[in-house]
């Protein structure tokens, strides 16, 4: 009984631990391509093969690993069966160096490229816990397995689960490759790498594996109202929402007097937008009245357009003031590209930051300090006046001391 | 003139002297990052005078943040290494505000583009002074965390991907009581500053937004060279009234006035 009970924290504590594990996993592409001997004299797959090897011993002990193949077991040319072919050949979970190893020396290069198909199961293999969450997708060749855009299937994943990444890996790519492969890392925030030698895709997948170790700060999903009266109330904190072409966003946020509330917004482009764009934040009281606003436009290639405010509300002599609700309004200026998908929303971050303390003037300017030669001009010219004078009063009492 | 300079030189010394330690430019000071952030969120931290190093693809956003005190003017300086073979490619340096504002840099190359098959791109860009206050409606540098973010603005698709380097310094010119405001924030401007306090009750602080902060920590916004100048002044003001009482008054009792009156 006693054992039990001592052991019973002990077990919880592990599986809060466990729940916060950064879960990563590598999609392998083992698709008829793959046999093709173009990296550093060697066939892709030996190269991928010897990468994964590295990167198995290298992984830090706290991430969860898992590997998903695609286009590693049907060598047909039905189509249908063919982007059907997708298989969990390491599950996310603790490492087994040797096993994983194992499974990966069993690999031959086979059939088709079902790269959205193979998103989905590896963001399904990816559920539960609250870590970061991160696919790598290694592979040689767009998808064929049209019409399933897998850019758009990226999209979908990242808009489902929160703090999930894809990364992209192309082996030896061509310009159409390219564009595929940095499609659907830039839908999630994401990088993409081109691969032209064994010890790039080595130093890659590590580098990207040690970056899902790194503790970030994982958001709070919320939904902002259409109109501040809908708007949910937050509290300090980060938080991720989604946000349509043309859509407003509203969020609440109370304010004490003597509180200063800092709040920054940063809307991601996460598919092709036309170039120029803004976005525009404003802080607005519950009447309508705007407080104050952050706005910033910009053009061309980006990942993020973000702007902030801050609103130091005054303090009062009245001790039981109460709160101030701010609305926080949110509007962008994207417009899609044309062709491209305008669900689901583009993503949104908010940092909200209620601090104490109100700025005030308390610093040495405010002091009546001043500075520069004019000012040492000044004091002495004064000081030499004020001499002149007291020197001839005190001279002018001795004369009026004398005739008396 | 020459009393004056030479006034002019003591009054520097002592603001040196007595002003707060310039930003330690000793690189070895703490160890450098060497791999940069994909967000905001996930923003490398770097001290001044440090130079970290990253390792990236054409196409990737590199994100740094740093930590910028009152009366500093930051300058960051980026320098991409770019592969061998190449188009033209054109980088940029942005650099936000702890509120992720965009901050403007007075000058330097704050984008430039690099010629097909050039070794390296190196860029700049200084900062407007950082103020201790500013009203909430201006765009001012304020005291606080900034992120410096290094990409590719203008990339050909036949080069995305490719492996370049990145290096990136931060360092931070000292504009004294110059650049002194009329007011003080209650707090520096780090993202995540609230919530990082109430976390800080609890054991485990996993991750915060930002954790940086300046070597002798965030200035207390009293001190300022101004004490100084306005002391000197003090001083000479008294010597000048001396001055003037002496010239006015005469040089002791007047002659005609006998001893014992």
């Amino acid at each position: 009984m006693l054992t039990a009970g001592l052991a019973w924290p002990s077990t919880a504590l592990a599986d809060e631990t466990t729940a916060r594990q950064p879960k990563v996993n590598l999609v392998l592409d083992v698709s008829g391509s793959m046999r093709a001997r173009d990296i550093d004299g060697q066939s892709r797959m030996a190269a991928a093969k010897q990468a994964f090897n590295e990167v198995l011993d290298a992984t830090p002990e706290d991430v969860q690993l898992g590997i998903r193949t695609l286009g590693a077991n049907y060598p047909g040319d039905d189509q249908k069966r063919g982007c059907r072919d997708t298989a969990q050949l390491y599950p996310v979970g603790p490492l087994d160096r040797t096993e994983a190893k194992a499974a990966v020396a069993t690999l031959v290069p086979t059939g088709w490229t079902p790269i959205g198909p193979a998103l989905l199961k590896a963001a399904d293999d990816l559920d539960g816990g609250t870590g970061s969450k991160r696919i790598v997708l290694i592979s040689d060749g767009e998808d064929t397995c049209a019409p399933l855009d897998p850019c758009e299937v990226a999209r979908e994943i990242a808009a489902k689960g929160i703090g999930l990444t894809i990364d992209t890996l192309g082996l030896v790519p061509n310009t159409r490759m390219r564009q595929q492969l940095s499609c659907i890392a830039e839908a999630t925030g994401g990088t993409y790498t081109s691969v032209e030698h064994t010890d790039e895709l080595t130093d890659r997948v590590n580098q990207l594996v040690d970056r899902a170790a790194d503790p970030v700060v994982t958001p709070v999903a919320t939904e902002g109202g259409t109109e501040c009266a809908e708007a949910p109330t937050l509290e300090s904190g980060l938080y991720t929402d989604r946000e349509e072409f043309g859509q407003e966003r509203w969020y609440r946020v109370d304010v004490r007097p003597g509180q200063e509330l800092r709040a920054s917004v940063s809307v991601s482009a996460d598919r092709e937008v036309s170039p120029g764009y803004g976005v525009l934040l404003r802080a607005v009281t519950v009447h309508g009245r705007e407080i104050v606003r952050g706005e910033a436009a910009g053009h061309g290639r980006t990942d993020v357009i973000s702007t902030g405010l801050r609103y130091p509300k005054p303090e009062t002599d009245d001790e039981d003031a109460p709160a101030e609700a701010v609305c926080l309004k949110v509007t962008t200026s994207f417009s899609p590209a044309p062709g491209v998908k305008t669900t689901p929303g583009l993503p949104l971050e908010l940092t909200l930051d209620v601090v104490d303390g109100p700025s005030d003037a308390d610093d040495v300017a405010a002091f009546g300090l001043g500075r520069g030669w004019w000012l040492l001009g000044a004091l002495i010219l004064a000081g030499f006046l004020a001499g002149l004078l007291w020197g001839w009063v005190s001279r002018w009492r001795i004369a009026v001391w004398r005739t008396n | 003139m020459r009393i004056s300079k030479a006034l002019g030189t003591a009054l520097l010394l002592l603001g040196l002297t007595a002003g707060p330690a310039a930003a330690d430019d000793d690189p070895t000071a703490a160890s450098a990052p060497a791999a940069a952030g994909t967000s905001f969120r996930t923003a490398a931290e770097i001290g001044q005078g440090q130079t970290a190093t990253a390792e990236g693809s054409a196409g990737d956003y590199l994100y740094w943040s740093f930590p910028a005190d009152a009366g500093q003017r930051p300058t960051v300086r980026a320098t991409v290494k770019l592969p061998k073979a190449h188009a033209a490619e054109t980088w940029q340096l942005d650099v936000y505000d702890g509120l992720r504002r965009r901050q403007a840099c007075q000058w330097g190359a704050q984008t430039r583009t690099a010629a097909a098959d050039a070794g390296s791109v190196e860029l700049a860009c200084v900062l407007r002074t950082v103020r201790a206050w500013s009203e909430p409606w201006a765009n001012d540098p304020l005291p606080g965390t900034y992120y410096v973010r290094l990409t590719a603005v203008g990339l050909p698709t036949g080069d995305l991907g490719l492996p370049v380097g990145a290096e990136v310094r931060v360092d931070a010119e000292d504009m004294g009581g110059a650049a002194a405001v009329d007011g003080r924030l209650a707090e520096p401007l780090v993202p995540g500053s609230a919530t990082a306090s109430a976390a800080s009750d609890q054991e485990d602080t996993s991750a915060v937004l930002s954790s940086i902060e300046p070597e002798d920590g965030w200035a207390s916004g009293w001190w300022s060279d101004r004490w100084v100048w306005t002391a000197v002044g003090g001083l000479l003001a008294a010597l000048a009234g001396i001055g003037g009482y002496a010239l006015t008054r005469g040089s002791g009792r007047p002659s005609r006035v006998p001893p014992s009156a």
